[in-house]
């Protein structure tokens, strides 16, 4: 058994390297039910951060990964299913995405529909990982595992809230309505 | 009994993925590092116990690299100066096993300590004949290997006369959400260690250790380049899958 190379900070110089032309598409654009996932990150002054990096992990929208580890086979059409985009001078970030389907949890009950997000920037010495679920799906919310564990105000920072053309999550790295963050 | 028996038994079970231990986790908060002081969280993370969403995740690279993207010094028109060099390695679980076809990306300064970056202001000369930005995967043995100059330090403003150690910026995913790493590799013996609160914010002496390369004669090309041995250790799973309900 042998120990983990450790984490270290993204730093400010990557938006040559790591940004990908295709990153915010998760899907193509022009997809059937394709919706926005917009949002701005912001520090513990309220100040926009400008040189943050977010990556997504979800489901398709029949709640299946784009994995071999996952038992019950693929995803149809083979759904990417990540996304990356850095954030713009004003800290906005949006990636084009399908909303996911419900997943199992391990304990037999469904998790609500959510995508796993990653935040990379300078100042970050490991990346912050939280999840965006969906305001609108209040039933399937209540039922989730991971959100029934969390007061009610740290599982308000978790919701995505529709907007015109899709979401909108914040992320705010600190202060009075601190972001959720998850340790994994 | 292999994996897929066990999941195909067990219908969703999940198998997770080991925490690392403190030593080797630099903390958000590191108050030497300026940057981390409005951007570190000040509520305790909350403990997520891994489900299928971060036991999987992207297995991309695939279309992604191109012919010379392993070669930094072979991206432009001439040659970039600097010492040139090779840096190799194999990409491994906590159970030591290989991690094959998995996307490594790395970027770095160029050898006077400046990197392609309009963010970059440091009074040092631009290369044109260097970018500094590399891609390639793993091969069936979770082996690597880039060719490239020696990155310069650089100063930084977190504190009077801060510089930062030469380092190459390493890019992984791994075959899990959870496995995904970003990372700093360090050159051996370098002077700049002692004052970096960077490097330092991993507090046990052995974790720093990992992010360091070694030289390696062997990776060395005669009348050509120096060669580094860099190896890198993504998390490894946990013993036994989470039990599901009947």
């Amino acid at each position: 058994m042998s120990a983990a190379t450790p984490s270290q900070t993204v730093g400010p110089f990557f938006s040559h390297a790591l940004p990908w032309p295709d990153g915010p598409y998760v899907v193509p654009a022009g997809t059937q039910g394709a919706v926005w996932l917009r949002g701005t990150v912001l520090d513990g002054a309220g100040e926009p951060v400008p040189d943050a990096l977010l990556e997504t992990w979800q489901a398709d929208p029949g709640g299946r990964f784009d994995h071999p580890d996952d038992p019950r086979g693929g995803t149809a059409g083979g759904f990417r299913g990540f996304g990356r985009c850095p954030t713009d001078a004003d800290g906005r970030w949006a990636i084009l995405t399908l909303k996911p389907g419900r997943v199992p949890a391990p304990d037999g009950r469904r998790q609500a529909p959510h995508v796993a997000l990653s935040v990379f920037a300078r100042g970050l010495l490991d990346r912050l990982v939280t999840r965006v679920y969906f305001a609108d799906e209040p039933d399937a919310n209540a039922a989730d595992p991971v959100l029934a564990a969390l007061p009610a105000p740290a599982r308000a920072t978790l919701l995505a809230r529709p907007t015109s053309d899709g979401y909108r999550f914040d992320v705010r790295l600190q202060g009075e309505q601190e972001t959720t963050f998850f340790d994994i | 009994m292999t994996e897929p028996s066990l999941q195909a038994r067990r219908g969703l079970a999940v198998r997770g993925y080991r925490r690392e231990d403190e030593g080797s986790r630099p903390p958000y908060l590191y108050p030497d590092y300026q940057a981390t002081r409005l951007r570190a969280p000040r509520r305790p993370l909350t403990l997520l116990p891994h489900t299928l969403t971060e036991v999987t995740g992207p297995l991309l690279g695939e279309g992604r690299v191109g012919e010379l993207d392993h070669d930094l010094t072979r991206q432009h028109q001439g040659e970039p100066l600097g010492e040139r060099i090779i840096v190799t390695g194999q990409v491994l679980d906590g159970d030591g096993r290989p991690v094959p076809h998995t996307l490594l990306e790395v970027w770095q300064a160029n050898a006077a300590g400046r990197y392609a970056h309009h963010v970059d202001q440091h009074p040092a000369p631009l290369d044109p004949n260097f970018t500094g930005v590399g891609r390639c995967l793993t091969d069936a043995e979770g082996r690597y290997r880039f060719v490239s100059i020696r990155p310069g330090a650089y100063p930084w403003k977190n504190h009077q006369n801060a510089w930062r150690p030469a380092h190459i910026h390493f890019s992984l995913f791994g075959r899990a959400f959870v496995q995904r790493l970003i990372t700093q590799m360090y050159f051996p013996g370098d002077p700049l260690f002692d004052h970096d609160p960077i490097f330092h914010s991993v507090r046990d002496a052995a974790a720093r250790r990992r992010m360091v390369a070694g030289f390696d004669l062997s990776e060395t090309v005669p009348e050509w380049a120096l060669g580094y041995r860099f190896d890198i250790v993504l998390r490894g799973r946990d013993a036994t899958p989470t039990e599901e309900a009947p």
